[in-house]
């Protein structure tokens, strides 16, 4: 797969010259490497709070990053359909499981066992969904042979019809999963004995950020240990040559909207659960934040996009230091263009060309 | 009787909007129709154009009525029929409002329009929820979220406030019919042939010695100076302005659906687009039960995206394409 992202270095290398470029790619990398030093120690509690964050955005940038590299889809229904993933949970809340669960919660966390109940059914019932949308819309246009844009636009369509029928069903307040408040965990640490720093950690976003974990685990196992996820890699390469050795890429395809979907879900029902809180718009308000993750890991790229929502939540966390919290989606925004600029094929990505 | 006032009051305000939506969405097909531009951030120069416009005409704010906002150019009053005799203003704020949407789109499309269609769409997926934020947060620019009101009116006084619409329909006609000539002589232009052979094929453009980045460039900023002129008399109908005015369903997704109904590629079929679009989504509130709800319009308007990029992807008026 051939991505032309390097237009944007050739512009500032026409600019400040070859050797000028990589003296600002280098005093950047610097600066950047400095900031995270200074902000982990002295933002230690921002740092930690960046960390679980950034794992939230991990579970859907990942299934996001997955279907824009097979599909070469840039999904802007994902954030809608961790949305959908998230009110079918609270609709099996809210109707399969009997209420007296909910009041036991598990360990130090607010959720119940019947999460375990509801997580499964959300995932599968978007997994479904994904795939039904596929079936309907894109796999017509893939036919038609559609552009990436005109795709994309269709995703938009996606999005709204989506969120609409969502609003129509469940309205457009507040939600809440069924929940047992719990204390924080409270950590102080002592920083050089210079000053003392309090970390704050809900204990849900701990178990949010081992799923998170686990979930990419699982996709890196299933893309690159199994004969599927084989064939699914092979397909995002290169489809022709696929097709040719026998892989039905079709199938591939409704498997990468299965595995993105699910991952949606998954991502949409935790985010819920770490946030204490469900609103109609979560999942498109997170679309800035995935995309930037997308980005910051290189497109294609499941794990890259892990790293790269670690390095999104972290960022958007410690930016909280000097700005306005509700000024995030600007940083996001800042963060994917400066990125474009310095590595557009992410940050860990080597130039394909 | 009552009633019937009541209706021709509801056609004229409806005219007013879509008619505004019309020049944004002659912009968006210069964006995307034209130039394969995708921009799900028209929000972000709608916005521009609506603040920058309401920001020069305001009076100097009270300081009783608001707390945190502190400057308007009071241009309505110094370039008023009050002082000259005639609403100077007028043209000239829609032009302020034009060139800063410009501005702006040279600046962040130096940065991005080089990077592939989606990258762009991310980028500006992000440049309208940025801009919406600034005028949120920063209460002494525009007085956050609850914004601008009494925006000064163009020829007000002419009739009761309560048939401004029918005085300000007028101007934005004469506004729209402007933008769609000259939209339609760039496109047929030298430049404009250009801009269809870019969309069409970039390499080849570039391949026959077009610098297509200035292009696309100049594209970029053209369009987003038609969305901000829209923008602008926005804020003039509504005669107040609050950054929840351009979240993202009536800033961005309606016009993109306006678009893909009339059909891309072709300013007639953007304007019939707007005009159709908006007569159905305006009027549809006073449907029965259900079908008036507006989550299920919000649906709508979704599943007609899909819809028609499905079943008649070259809208209601396809464009002609001419063979050479």
């Amino acid at each position: 797969m051939v991505i032309n992202t390097n237009a944007l270095r050739d512009v500032v290398v026409s600019i400040v010259g070859e050797r000028g470029f990589k003296a600002i790619e280098r005093s950047l990398l610097i600066f950047v490497v400095a900031l995270a030093v200074w902000a982990l120690i002295w933002q230690l509690d921002l740092t930690v709070n960046g960390l679980l964050v950034g794992s939230v955005y991990a579970l859907g940038a990942v299934g996001l990053s997955l279907v824009y590299g097979n599909l070469h889809l840039p999904n802007i229904a994902h954030g809608d359909y961790m949305t959908l993933g998230a009110f079918v949970a609270l609709f099996v809340f809210g109707t399969l499981v009997p209420e007296a669960w909910s009041q036991n919660s598990v360990g130090p966390f607010t959720f119940s066992y019947a999460l375990f109940i509801a997580l499964p059914i959300g995932v599968a019932f978007v997994a479904i969904f994904a795939v039904v949308v596929d079936q309907l819309v894109y796999r017509t246009m893939r036919r038609r042979g559609a552009l990436p844009g005109v795709m994309a636009l269709a995703s938009l369509g996606v999005a709204i019809a989506l969120r609409g029928f969502i609003q129509y069903i469940w309205g457009t307040e507040v939600e809440h999963f069924p929940r047992v408040s719990k204390k924080f965990f409270i950590w102080t640490v002592d920083l050089f004995h210079l000053q003392d720093v309090q970390v704050r950690v809900p204990p849900d976003m701990i178990f949010v950020a081992i799923a998170a974990i686990v979930l990419t685990l699982a996709t890196y196992l299933f893309l690159n240990m199994t004969r599927w996820g084989k064939a699914m890699r092979a397909a995002a390469d290169n489809e022709d040559l696929a097709r040719v050795t026998g892989i039905d890429v079709e199938r591939t395809n409704l498997l990468t909207w299965v595995i993105g979907g699910g991952m949606a879900a998954a991502a949409g029902i935790l985010f819920a659960t770490g946030q204490g809180q469900l609103l109609t718009i979560s999942g498109w308000k997170l679309l800035i934040p995935l995309f930037a993750a997308v980005v910051a890991g290189g497109i294609g790229n499941p794990y890259g996009a892990f790293a790269g929502a670690i390095f999104v939540g972290v960022v958007g966390e410690v930016s909280t230091a000097w700005l306005e919290p509700s000024y995030k989606p600007a940083v996001f925004f800042a963060a994917i263009i400066v990125l474009l600029l310095v590595r557009p094929n992410g940050l860990f990505g080597q130039s394909r060309s | 009787m009552v009633e019937f006032e009541g209706i021709i009051l509801h056609i004229g305000g409806l005219l007013v909007i879509a008619g505004i939506y019309a020049i944004i969405n002659v912009g968006l097909n210069v964006h995307y129709g034209h130039t394969g531009l995708f921009n799900i951030g028209i929000a972000a120069f709608f916005a521009l154009g609506a603040y920058t416009a309401s920001i020069l005409v305001m009076p100097p704010p009270n300081p009783d009525l608001y707390q945190r906002y502190e400057w308007g150019g009071n241009l309505a009053f110094t370039l008023g029929s009050e002082r000259i005799g005639f609403d100077l203003w007028f043209p000239l704020v829609l032009i302020a409002a034009a060139a800063v949407c410009a501005a702006v789109a040279y600046l962040v499309g130096s940065i991005t329009i080089r990077l592939r269609g989606d990258y762009l769409a991310i980028t500006t997926l992000g440049l309208g929820e940025t801009i919406r934020l600034v005028f949120t947060n920063e209460g002494w620019l525009a007085d956050g979220t609850r914004g601008l009101n009494g925006i000064p009116r163009v020829m007000d006084g002419l009739v009761d406030p309560h048939w401004y619409d029918f005085v300000f329909l007028p101007l934005v006609l004469i506004v729209l019919v402007i933008v769609y000539f000259v939209s339609q002589r760039l496109a047929a232009s030298p430049w404009g042939r250009v801009i269809l052979a870019i969309r069409e094929n970039e390499d080849t453009a570039e391949m026959v010695g077009k610098n297509v980045f200035q292009f696309k460039l100049q594209a970029f900023a053209y369009g987003a100076a038609l969305m901000g002129i829209g923008g602008a008399l926005y804020a003039f109908a509504k005669h107040s302005i609050t950054p929840a005015a351009f979240e993202p369903f009536f800033a961005t997704f309606i016009i993109w659906a306006m678009l893909i109904l009339g059909g891309s590629g072709n300013h007639r079929g953007a304007i019939l687009g707007a005009f159709v679009l908006w007569a159905v989504i305006s009027s549809s509130q006073f449907l029965p039960g259900f079908l008036g709800d507006p989550n299920l319009r919000l649906a709508v308007i979704g599943l007609l995206i899909v819809v028609v990029l499905l079943v008649r992807p070259a809208g209601l008026i396809p464009e002609t394409r001419t063979r050479t």
